[in-house]
């Protein structure tokens, strides 16, 4: 039953929910923003008891979030957070759509306002695959995680997992998880050169340093 | 629309059949309807139909509200009449809101003129007609009329409460009244509160039959109606439920008769069309009903957190429905009411069906609206049980 479930994804799709569905306490709160056709929202809502809302601007997305029995807005993201009281949530789940926001730090920032924990999965743009055909080619990268062509992506950032790194130093963000994939499985050398995703968990730094005396270590991967 | 979509469907599937409006008398004096205006009301009538059947323990009741101008004939048909209720396409077998599983009930509203107690029935003080000597009613007024019919039916909490427009102010007002009766609401095309410029058409629109002379202050019901000036006020509407892009496919500049008159007839086909819907209503609608619902569409207003808010918890579940192309009321109106859902951190569900019929979309915009309705409340009703087999 279960397996016949996680099929329903693609091979590469599927890890990237197996560890999102990993880091999510049961029972806890999730908002998915860019929650696509809602498998992840409903295997987190069915296994783990979960309180799930979906936020979604492709209709037929929308319709089958809705034949799914989840709960779903359809709206573009950057909309989707406003409103919001702080700590609504446990979990924002930005999943393979931060990538296709523009104004990605805000959301990432109202996303640390709304939730204690932020999930964000992203395709790794430094991928070695990527520099060959960029630095021997002199053509856009075009891998497994960024597959689209120059005039028909819906990707408008561009981010190494590095530059993600670099921004969580920049943000005070505390890494409380990082995952990367390629299309075998999990990598754990080299992660910006091998890696074709990237899922992070981040927090906000504690403001206050005594709680934890390590409480740096997570940043500094 | 209905019809060829009935012609369409075999028995089984989709025709309620033949169906009576029934009616509830209820707070006869001295115990009176109270009113949001202060005065009283009462005895009060009110027309409702039913279909499919009500389950052992009550929990399968929706409640669907009309519009402006609808009433308590939603589906069906009434006996030797041919034209199915303003909803059929929508409440049948294996429709929407399928009466194989759910008994749905509709009623006429306060102040209507289809059956339920409104400005042109008769005042038991004076045994002649209310007209401007009935008080005025608020959306709030027509939600605690029908909460006395759902009490008189034996039905503690509501499975749904769905319907558009005015429906839609409706449902959001059962929740704000009574959200722990109402386990899930389903507001399309419609708004928190009337813009300025909505109120700015139904001030056109009651001026236009206050304006008719043959409107006598509302003391017509011996003479007959305001006819030009309800016409007109119909007319109006009209545009307002239409879309640009919709007008253009149904009448285009197409003339009636090949050629310009060069007087002043209807010469385009959309004048003529106005003019026919407008001189239809007049025969099927009491003017001053029309004056009395248009002013309490006006003052409804549940913004600002005042249907949920953070401090006010309830579980209602929501479905928002709007449609593109609608003008009248338009998405970012729905958007407002789902942001005060998400203040008050209500789980719900909210989607902008792609429609080229303006207003007119929730009565005519079938398959998306079906498909959205019929899964929620599914969910609703079976809740995490539609999980197992969601896939």
């Amino acid at each position: 039953m279960e397996t016949a479930r996680w099929n329903l994804e693609s091979k590469d799709a599927r890890q990237d929910h197996r560890i999102i569905f990993d880091f999510v306490e049961p029972g806890s709160k999730v908002l998915d923003l860019g929650c696509g056709y809602g498998d992840l929202m409903y295997i987190l809502t069915r296994e783990k008891n979960v309180r799930a809302q979906g936020v979604e601007v492709d209709d037929a997305a929308v319709y089958e979030c809705v034949k799914k029995g989840l709960s779903v807005f359809h709206s573009d993201i950057e909309t989707g957070l406003t409103e919001y009281p702080d700590r609504s949530f446990d979990y924002v789940i930005l999943n393979q759509s931060m990538q296709e926001v523009r104004k990605a730090d805000f959301v990432i920032e109202e996303s640390l306002r709304v939730a204690s924990k932020v999930i964000v999965g992203f395709p790794n743009f430094a991928y070695i695959q990527s520099r060959v055909m960029l630095f021997f080619r002199g053509r856009s990268p075009i891998t497994p995680s960024l597959p689209y062509r120059w005039y028909d992506t819906p990707n408008v950032r561009f981010l190494s997992i590095s530059d993600f790194q670099d921004f969580c130093r920049e943000k005070r963000l505390r890494v409380l998880e990082a995952r990367f994939l390629d299309d075998r499985g999990e990598v754990r050398r080299l992660p910006n050169l091998m890696a074709l995703n990237a899922i992070f968990m981040v927090a906000r730094r504690r403001e206050t340093p005594a709680a934890s005396g390590t409480g740096d270590s997570g940043g500094t991967l | 629309m209905s019809v060829s979509v009935a012609g369409n469907q075999t028995a089984d599937d989709g025709c309620i059949g033949v169906v009576e409006t029934q009616y509830y008398t209820f707070a006869h004096p001295p115990n009176e309807l109270k009113l949001e205006c202060g005065k009283s009301l009462g005895p009060v009538t009110l027309a409702y139909e039913t279909y499919g059947r009500l389950n052992a323990d009550k929990s399968n009741a929706i409640l669907v509200v009309h519009a402006l101008s609808g009433d308590a004939h939603a589906a069906g048909v009434h006996k030797g009449e041919n034209n199915p209720g303003w909803w059929d396409d929508m409440i049948g077998p294996g429709k929407a809101f399928d009466t194989d599983r759910y008994f749905v009930v509709c009623s006429n509203v306060i102040g209507g003129c289809k059956g339920s107690t409104g400005p042109a029935s008769i005042n038991p003080g004076t045994g002649r007609p209310y007209a401007l000597d009935f008080p005025m009613i608020t959306v709030g007024d027509m939600v605690n009329a029908q909460r006395h019919l759902i009490d008189h039916l034996g039905i503690r909490k509501l499975l749904s409460v769905a319907g558009g427009s005015m429906g839609g102010m409706q449902v959001l007002q059962w929740v704000a009244s009574y959200p722990e009766r109402v386990k899930s609401a389903i507001p399309i095309a419609t708004a928190l509160k009337h813009s300025p410029q909505q109120i700015a058409f139904n001030e056109v629109v009651r001026q236009s039959i206050m304006a008719d002379p043959d409107w006598r202050q509302g003391d017509y019901y011996e003479h007959g109606q305001p006819a030009k000036g309800l016409s007109v006020a119909r007319m109006i509407g009209h545009i307002t439920f239409m879309s640009d892009q919709s007008m253009e496919e149904k009448f285009s500049r197409k003339l009636k008769n090949g050629d310009y008159s060069f007087k002043f007839g209807a010469d385009f086909e959309v004048e003529g069309y106005l003019r026919y819907r407008g001189e239809s209503f007049v025969k099927r609608f009491d003017a001053n009903s029309y004056l009395y619902i248009t002013k309490a569409v006006d003052y409804f207003d549940l913004s600002g957190g005042k249907m949920v808010s953070r401090d006010r918890p309830i579980d209602t579940r929501f479905l928002v429905i709007s449609f593109k192309s609608d003008w009248l009321y338009p998405t970012h109106q729905s958007q407002e009411i789902v942001r005060q859902l998400k203040a008050g951190l209500i789980e719900a569900t909210s989607c902008e069906i792609a429609a080229t019929y303006g207003h007119d979309a929730f009565l005519v915009e079938i398959d998306e609206q079906t498909h959205l309705i019929r899964h929620f409340l599914e969910k609703t009703y079976y809740g995490n049980g539609t999980l197992e087999s969601g896939i």
